[in-house]
């Protein structure tokens, strides 16, 4: 009977660092937009920091101790990445639903289709379109001029993230056979795809709130668009210092051919990130 | 009661539950029966799932305390070895599965009845107001509002309370019989439900979209209910009146009404040439403060921090005149603050904001006249 | 099913629990952490309890004799906040944490650290929640299930507060799922094939699939919330071309597969408990489980059945009808195997089998209530009145809180090595069974009679009853204080108990020694059927 032990670590102060450090965070942020005093939220970042810092550093020696290179081990964190990703999957889809329930529902609903369509009696101006470019009260939400073109930047942007997945496999290809250049080469590759992705967002979302009158504030369709894209992006810049740490990992001589699943966990969420922003390059911009 | 309560306080209950209804149909024990095809409908649907219920409940109850008593080891009960058999599983997936399509088939007609408002003679459209309700009647271009009229001190139990303590309201909504109304409902700002139990009619109150429901009452008299969704602090004193009469009376209140609205029409026009002065004004004013204000701006002007501002002191109300009128004939969008030119009339809305820039140490000294607000009325 | 071969405890001496202060805090231990979340829920159970006192005393009587309306929402509020978010789900998460490891023979849960952390969130998760109460404007004050607008455009202040704390909630549930995942897939002792695991271990892995799916859209509706409240979007307000329904959709969504989240754990308790006091094994495992997995999956096409009357097309008020009433189908199968378990064996009442058989029991009535405001156009009449609060009563506090009573007098001696008094035991499921229905049967009448929900007075048909409610949430409240006495006495005074103080019970936890070592099982048991 020879099982391999499982590591169960030692007591470790960091679970309550990281406590403290998301109330912080959490009534920090609630407490900048009430109060509009940051200083909670700013402990609050940089506990979050000293945290990821710390506790990150502390499983990657006890990686490199070896502790870690236990099937089992190694299979909980599999699980435990997967179905972190599946809880992601379904936060974007609340607001994939209410994307859907709002062009198929309430907006027809206002300008007096289908079953609800009587509502229209409380708004006789309004007309269905979409993306909706005057909403129901324009004198509250008033609607956007202009909408971002999808053959534009936002195709541009389709092919930099595609392009990433690619070569992030590429990479994770070559470490699974040990070149170890090669992989450092392509990280690099796939890292500047990620900022680029991010800088033509960030020129995206410059141009829309000062040239086409499309804000957060311009009725639903600017609602759907800036928090899907936005959370989305939120994603991709999480991502991008992921692969960031990864690369910096290689450069120090991390991993082995064979056992390297942090670096694997970043890919997952890499691809998860672009699967994402296909569906919304289809849903938000496209159609 | 008490004694009985603690051995089989639960079957007490069952008894109760069985016994009850039948001997006192629609009092207070189990859903009204009402006045309506509909409500018929839905209340034989309720006694046959309930009766259903029991049925299943006497049974597999009836099982289970019989292996308790009789499967006991302290009766010297052996336990036995079986523990799976697909057929029985089976069996008791089926059965539930048939009495539930037994029930869904009259439920679905119902439903189907309840959704078909097409060929209505009278439309109202309600809307929902923290907390009052308004009526519009689409053909006759009748409105009101219909507020609790149950005084305060009974509800701080400083008197006694009457029969329809929290159930009464100024004005009710007067219905013919035997003709199919349609209701459209919606709200002015959160959501509300209209719901008159003899009617069996609940409908949300959904700000920016109608629903539609509708009614047909058999029996002429008066139908109370109350508002059903969590709508803020008032809630619970938002209660809805429905007047039932025949056709006739109902044709001569409709011209009564109407007959009122000329005569109102009249009086506001000579308020509106009348000279009120300012004592006139506040002691008018406070009187619509009390009614309609305090709810929310509280009886002190104190409001509740964060929530309802205070006027006391407020910037508005011992600021610009013309800006505090604003706020009052137009309200503040998206906010509880309502626009409140529809609600009430011109000498109202004089006297109220006189009110309230001379109460509670606001001193301004200004009077607001009813040709003021008139003026402000007439540029739009 | 026996363990084979010595798996040693005694090696782990030197691995023992640290001294302190720090044990509590730093700890990875299963048990440890267990522990705490079975404390932090009995105390959010008396916090949100306390609160419910309040409403029955102001509703003891028409009129408003103790708390002003805007103060009486903020309690019904943060009572069904707390008593869903604070007592229940942490109190099932706490038996997970104490019990998977050891049903399945493994040493510890699979992400020691992370464990620690789903729970130390939640303290400062209900500290903030807790907070709104004194901050302006007072606390959430919109119903726990806060419907837009209500709860943004007419919300107090504070509400952006409450949208970071069920956030923080949230991703404590959701590491706490991942945890108990990656443990039952991972960690079984050889041998144990998923259909051999125990109940509460397949009910467990069921249910937290549901928080896996669940609570990312519930963070998801909040953080709209917080958009539509502090940076001008429309999700929920027609002005913009949204809707204030779609707030309802996207709640429920994650609301009905929560109630069930709260039921399915209990489920698995009640399989474990009545099989052991009726020393005949569980009858038909296999559809218990594929029972279970048949509610799960129903749960998250039956959301609207909430929404009835917020005015839905035609079709999708039959669709949610009929697919709610079909939820009856496999639950009745649960009732009719534990029925079955008892048929026949060879019974004895000890206080856990008393707390189940009135599960059983009550469960199923409110199972009943259940089935009936699904008939979409009878729960027209039945939305938003206290039939509803009957309802959801009978199958939360009979239900989910004594399931979690009855597992605590189950699993006592294993976690303390002590044995409660059977006596005390005997007198607190009594006093709570007359409390409780005295509470919320009549809850059903005034419903019924059609006294809505959330509000503070009522009119003068309704005050008999009312009055008998409260007299029994009085008795059923002092009930508790009971409780928390007879556990404290068994920690400290209990006798000693044997490994197995239960001749029926069977499973890999008896198997070990009572109080349960540290480490459960550094060397897995082999799991023999
Ligand atoms: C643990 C929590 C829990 C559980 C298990 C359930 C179980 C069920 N619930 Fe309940 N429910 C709530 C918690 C729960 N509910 C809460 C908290 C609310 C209110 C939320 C709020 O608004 O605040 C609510 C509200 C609620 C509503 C909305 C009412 C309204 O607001 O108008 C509806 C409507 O369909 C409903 C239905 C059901 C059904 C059909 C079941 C079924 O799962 C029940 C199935 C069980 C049985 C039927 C009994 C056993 C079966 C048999 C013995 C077999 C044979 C039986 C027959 C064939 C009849 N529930
Ligand atoms: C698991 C969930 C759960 C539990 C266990 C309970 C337990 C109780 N609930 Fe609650 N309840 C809900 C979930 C729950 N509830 C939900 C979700 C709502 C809907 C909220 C909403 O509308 O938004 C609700 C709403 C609700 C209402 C309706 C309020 C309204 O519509 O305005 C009422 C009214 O009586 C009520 C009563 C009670 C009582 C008396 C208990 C008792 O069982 C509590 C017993 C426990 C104690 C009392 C604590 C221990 C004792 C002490 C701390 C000592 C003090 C005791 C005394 C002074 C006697 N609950
Ligand atoms: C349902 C609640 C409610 C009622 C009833 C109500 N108000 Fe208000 N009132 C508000 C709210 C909320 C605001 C704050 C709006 C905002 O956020 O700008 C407000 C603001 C005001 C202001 C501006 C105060 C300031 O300092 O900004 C005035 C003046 C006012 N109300 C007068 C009245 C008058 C007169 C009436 C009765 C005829 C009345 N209100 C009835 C809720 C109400
Ligand atoms: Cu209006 Cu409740
Ligand atoms: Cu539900």
């Amino acid at each position: 009977m020879n099982h391999q032990h499982y590591y169960v670590p030692e007591q470790s102060h960091w679970p309550i660092v990281a406590a403290f450090a998301l109330f912080f965070l959490a009534a920090g942020t609630a407490h900048t937009i009430i109060h509009g005093q940051p200083l909670l939220l700013i402990i609050g970042l940089g506990a979050i920091a000293y945290l990821f810092v710390g506790w990150f550093g502390e499983v990657i020696r006890e990686n490199q101790a070896g502790l870690l290179d236990n099937d089992q081990v190694d299979r909980s964190f599999r699980l435990g990445m997967g179905w972190f990703i599946f809880s992601e999957v379904m936060f974007f889809a609340a607001f994939f639903g209410a994307l859907f329930y709002i062009r198929h529902f309430s907006v027809p609903w206002l300008a007096g289709e289908g079953a609800k369509g009587i509502s229209h009696m409380l708004w006789p101006a309004f007309e269905a379109s979409w993306p909706v470019m005057s909403p129901p009260d324009s004198a509250r939400f008033p609607g956007p001029e202009e909408t971002v073109d999808p053959w534009h930047l936002p195709f541009i942007n389709t092919l930099l993230l595609v392009s990433s997945s690619i070569t992030l496999t590429i990479a994770h290809h070559a470490l699974k056979k040990g070149h170890r250049a090669v992989v450092i080469a392509w990280m690099f590759v796939t890292v500047a795809l990620g900022v680029s992705f991010l800088v033509v967002q960030g020129y995206e979302y410059h141009e829309a709130y000062t040239q086409m009158g499309l804000t957060l504030h311009a009725g639903v369709y600017g609602a759907t668009f800036f928090i899907l894209t936005g959370f989305h992006g939120m994603h991709v810049t999480l991502g991008t210092i992921i692969l960031i740490v990864m690369l910096s990992r290689i450069l120090r001589g991390h991993f082995s051919a064979r056992r390297h699943f942090g670096f694997e966990a970043s890919a997952w969420y890499w691809h998860f990130v672009d699967v994402v922003w296909l569906g919304l390059f289809i849903f938000v911009y496209v159609l | 009661m008490v004694e009985l309560n603690l051995t089989k306080g639960y079957w007490l209950f069952i008894a109760l539950y069985l016994v009850v209804p039948q001997v006192s149909a629609d009092l207070k024990y189990n859903m009204p029966v009402g006045v309506t095809e509909v409500s018929h409908a839905v209340h034989s649907l309720h006694m046959t799932i309930f009766w259903i219920c029991v049925a299943i409940a006497v049974i597999v109850f009836g099982v289970m305390f019989w292996s308790i008593f009789h499967h006991r080891k302290s009766r010297g009960a052996k336990a036995a070895q079986f523990h799976e058999n697909t057929l029985v599983e089976i069996i008791w997936t089926l059965i539930p599965l048939v009495i539930l399509v037994a029930m869904a088939v009259p439920a679905t007609a119902t439903l189907i009845k309840m959704y078909d408002t097409s060929d209505a003679d009278v439309d109202i459209q309600i809307t929902g107001y923290q907390w009052k309700w308004h009526y519009k009647y689409v053909n006759d271009d009748i409105e009101f509002f219909s507020t609790l009229s149950t005084p305060a001190d009974q509800i701080k139990n400083e008197a006694p309370k009457d029969t329809n303590y929290l159930l009464e309201v100024d004005q009710p909504l007067v219905l013919p019989v035997g003709k199919k109304v349609r209701f459209l409902v919606t709200s002015n700002d959160v959501i509300h439900s209209w719901w008159v139990p003899d009617l069996a009619v609940k409908r949300d109150a959904i700000p920016g979209f109608i629903n539609e429901a509708w009614t047909k009452i058999e029996r002429s008299g008066t139908y109370r209910g109350q508002c059903a969704e969590l709508c803020g602090k008032d809630h619970g004193f938002m209660p809805i009146v429905v007047e039932a009469k025949s056709e006739q009376e109902y044709s001569a209140w409709v011209a009564n009404k109407q007959a009122e609205k000329e005569a109102a029409k009249q009086a506001a026009a000579a308020s509106a040439t009348k000279e009120w002065s300012h004592d006139e004004l506040m002691a008018e004013g406070e009187k619509v403060y009390a009614r309609i204000c305090a709810a929310c701006h509280q009886p002190t002007g104190m409001g509740i921090p964060s929530v309802f501002p205070a006027l006391k002191g407020s910037p508005v109300a011992t600021g610009n005149v013309q800006e505090h009128i604003n706020i009052v004939l137009h309200g503040r969008p998206g906010t509880a603050m309502q626009a409140f030119a529809q609600q009430l009339s011109t000498t109202e809305l004089a006297a109220v904001i006189t009110y309230e820039r001379n109460a509670w140490d606001n001193n301004t000294g200004d009077t607001v006249l009813p040709q003021a607000i008139q003026a402000v009325l007439d540029k739009q | 099913m026996d363990v084979a071969s010595e798996h040693s405890t005694d090696h782990d001496a030197h691995h023992g629990p640290a001294k302190g202060f720090t044990r509590w805090v730093y700890t990875t231990n299963h048990k440890d952490i267990g522990t705490m979340y079975l404390w932090l829920a009995f105390a959010m159970f008396l916090i949100g309890g306390s609160m419910a006192m309040v409403i029955r005393a102001e509703l003891f009587q028409p009129g408003l004799q103790l708390v002003q309306p805007g103060f009486f929402n903020q309690m019904t509020t943060m009572h069904g906040l707390i008593m869903v978010f604070g007592a229940v789900m942490p109190a099932f998460v706490g038996l997970a944490n104490w019990l998977i490891p050891m049903m399945i023979g493994a040493p510890d849960m699979a992400l020691p650290r992370m464990n620690n952390l789903s729970f130390w969130i939640l303290p400062f998760a209900f500290g903030l929640l807790l907070l709104t109460l004194f901050m302006d404007g007072g606390g959430p004050n919109f119903g726990w299930t806060f419907y837009a607008p209500l709860s943004t455009q007419y919300a107090p202040p504070s509400v952006t507060f409450f949208i970071f704390s069920i956030h923080l909630m949230g991703l404590s549930s959701i590491m706490g799922a991942i945890n108990v995942i990656a443990t039952i897939i991972n960690m079984r002792a050889p041998g144990m094939t998923l259909m051999k695991m125990p109940l509460f271990v397949w009910t467990w892995l069921i249910t937290a699939f549901l928080l896996l799916a669940a609570m990312p859209v519930l963070a998801g509706v909040v953080t709209m919330m917080l958009m539509d409240i502090n940076f001008g979007t429309s999700y929920f307000s027609a002005a913009g071309g949204g809707d204030p329904v779609l707030f309802q959709h996207l709640f429920w969504f994650f609301g009905h597969p929560e109630v069930y989240i709260m039921i399915l754990p209990a489920f698995g308790i009640i399989s474990h408990i009545v099989p052991a006091f009726s020393r005949k094994r569980l009858f038909g495992y296999s559809s218990m489980v594929y029972a279970t997995a048949s509610i799960a999956i129903l749960s998250f096409m039956v959301w609207a059945h909430h929404m009835f009357t917020v005015g839905l097309p035609l079709a999708g008020e039959l669709f949610f009808m009929y697919a709610t009433m079909m939820i009856a189908v496999p639950t009745g199968v649960k009732v009719f195997n534990w029925i079955s378990t008892m048929f026949r064996g060879s019974l004895t009442l000890e206080t856990p089998m008393l707390f189940a058989i009135a599960f059983i029991v009550l469960f199923t009535i409110g199972g009943f209530s259940g089935l009936m405001l699904a008939i979409s156009p009878a729960d027209f009449q039945y939305q938003d009145t206290y039939f509803v609060v009957a309802h959801f009563h009978y199958v939360l506090v009979p239900g989910a809180i004594f399931s979690i009573i009855a597992a605590a007098y189950f699993w006592l001696p294993k976690w303390c090595g002590r044995m409660y008094d059977e006596k005390l035991g005997k007198i607190h499921f009594w006093w709570s069974f007359v409390g409780l229905n005295l509470t919320f049967f009549p809850m059903h009448f005034v419903g019924l009679a059609g006294m809505p929900r959330r509000i503070p007075d009522y009119a003068l048909q309704f005050a008999d009853f009312n009055m008998i409610s409260s007299i029994g949430a009085f008795i059923f409240g002092t009930a508790q204080l009971f409780f928390l006495y007879i556990v404290v006495k068994c920690i400290l005074t209990g006798e000693k108990a044997p490994a197995c103080p239960w001749e029926g019970a069977e499973g890999l936890e008896w198997t070990l020694p009572s109080p349960a070592p540290y480490h459960s099982f550094t060397v897995p048991p082999k799991f023999e059927d």
